[in-house]
This record gives structure tokens, C-alpha cells and sequence, in this order.
């Protein structure tokens, strides 16, 4: 039954929020942590979301499945570094300074990541929501001829 | 006379069946709302509705069953032409057409029409009910 694909489409959608937030918690967190080369220093990450098609079908599947174009949910496809230039700060009296005196500091966007939070909770939201609802559906049909 | 449950209920089951699909589209459209390159897709239902009756019209030619055992294809065959694609109201830097607040409208009004069947779907049976019992 179809109604039963809503669950697992915004089931996935809520897992993809959530990771999404997790690197939103992981770059807010990092925002400051600094270092004294280009390599070491933390770099934003961002999740990259696509839609997950039906897989050939297995044994569980419908015979005459005919909705396999549509896609069933969203997958994190990866997690990707921000690769914009880092911020090079001249602090010599820092303790991580490099012999220039400068730290180096990530290129995470704190206003940015705020919104992409609000963002991510709004749509983890709405993901929930989408169960609720197709929950209801299914227990109205539940009670078909009574 | 034996009862056809298929002539006594009428397009009611077709019609949630539809709703159903509907929904799945409709979930999918708005779980993929942050994707790149999403393409909003969406049910068409006249198109459904001309399938359906053209079939009812042209009897059962979609399938040919020329064995006994051979199962009835029935449900949605047209559903495939009705999938359509969703023209964007406005552009996205993202390539995504998925616009979350007409999904989500869309969807409780799914979700209305899906109770809306199943109400006319269930007075169906209770009249069924109380043909049988002759009251």
C-alpha cells in the first residue's frame, strides 16, 4: 500500500534533517577553534541531499509497481568541506601563532549556519507533520465499515 | 444474482487508491524541498479519471487473460502518463522546483479528499449492510 511509502519517505527526510543539523551543531561548535596551519584548521561541512529511487525491485514489492519514477525519500549523499578561503588573523600573542604570528581561523558562517538551522528544524518539522497525517489516513481506513 | 463489489462501490475505491498514490507524491515532493535538482512531480487526476473510464468504456482490454489463473491487473495503469512534472513559480539557484508551502497546502487538501472518499466509500458499505439485512 502506498500510504505505508509516506512513512519511510519522511522517515528518511527526517534522518537527512537531522544530519543536517548535526553538521549545523558540528560547525557553530567549531566556529572558533583555531590553528596555526592551513591544513589543520576546521572547515565547514555541509550535507548533500538527492532523491533516492526505488531500487530494482525485490521480493516485497508490488507487482504492478508503477510509481518507481516518482522517488522514494532523500538520501545524504555525502558530507562536503567548505573549500572558501580561511580566515587569517594576525594574533601574535596567541599561543597557537605561527611564526608570523597568525592563527587561522575556520571559514564557518555563524549567521549563516543559524538560518540553515532554523532551516533544517522548520523542514524536520514538516517531515513529522507528513507522518501525522498519513497516520491519520490509515487509521480512518482502519475503520472502514463500522 | 451474486453481489460485484466492483459495480456496488463504484469509483470510491479507485478514487482513495488514487488519493493514496497522490500522497506519496506529494510526501516525497516536500521531503525533497532542500534537494538540488529536484523536479516537483504531482498526480494529475483528470487524466487518471479519462484512463479509468476509458478502460471501464473499452472493457478489460489492458490485460488479456487467456488462463484461469492468470491474476486481473486492476489499479492504477494510467498513473505513469499522469505523473507529471510541476512548473516552477519561480526560479531557484538550486535547479529545485519544489515550492514547500503549495506542497504542503496540497498535501492537507490530499489528505481532505482522501477522507472525503473514504466517507462516501464507507456509506457504500453501510448500505450494503443494510440491504443485507433487509431492515
Amino acid at each position: 500500500m502506498s500510504l505505508a511509502n509516506v512513512f519511510n519517505i519522511a522517515g528518511s527526510g527526517m534522518s537527512a534533517q537531522n544530519t543536517r543539523l548535526n553538521t549545523v551543531a558540528s560547525n557553530i561548535a567549531n566556529a572558533e577553534t583555531v590553528s596555526s596551519s592551513i591544513d589543520q584548521t576546521y572547515r565547514a561541512r555541509h550535507p548533500v541531499f538527492a532523491t533516492t529511487f526505488e531500487q530494482a525491485s525485490g521480493a516485497g514489492q508490488s507487482l504492478f509497481e508503477d510509481q518507481g519514477q516518482a522517488g522514494q525519500g532523500v538520501q545524504v549523499k555525502g558530507i562536503v568541506e567548505d573549500q572558501s578561503e580561511l580566515q587569517a588573523r594576525y594574533e601574535p600573542s596567541h599561543p597557537a601563532a605561527n611564526k608570523d604570528g597568525y592563527v587561522y581561523y575556520p571559514n564557518v558562517n555563524v549567521v549563516q549556519e543559524m538560518a540553515d538551522m532554523i532551516s533544517a528544524s522548520r523542514s524536520f518539522q514538516t517531515n513529522a507533520e507528513l507522518m501525522n497525517t498519513a497516520k491519520t489516513m490509515m487509521q480512518k481506513v482502519l475503520t472502514l465499515g463500522q | 444474482m451474486s453481489i460485484n463489489f466492483d459495480k456496488a462501490l463504484g469509483i470510491h475505491q479507485q478514487a482513495m487508491n488514487f488519493r493514496a498514490q497522490r500522497a506519496e507524491v506529494l510526501a516525497n515532493n516536500i521531503t525533497n524541498a532542500d534537494t538540488p535538482n529536484y523536479k516537483a512531480r504531482d498526480l494529475d487526476f483528470s487524466s487518471v479519471l479519462a484512463a479509468e473510464a476509458q478502460k471501464q468504456n473499452s472493457g478489460n482490454f489492458a490485460l488479456n487473460r487467456t488462463n484461469g489463473r492468470h491474476i486481473e491487473a486492476e489499479g492504477l495503469s494510467g498513473a505513469d502518463e499522469a505523473l507529471k512534472y510541476r512548473i516552477p513559480t519561480q526560479p531557484s539557484i538550486d535547479q529545485n522546483t519544489v515550492d514547500a508551502q503549495m506542497e504542503q497546502s496540497n498535501y492537507a487538501q490530499n489528505a481532505l479528499d482522501f477522507q472525503a472518499s473514504f466517507t462516501l466509500l464507507n456509506s457504500k458499505f453501510k448500505g450494503l449492510v443494510s440491504a443485507l439485512r433487509g431492515e
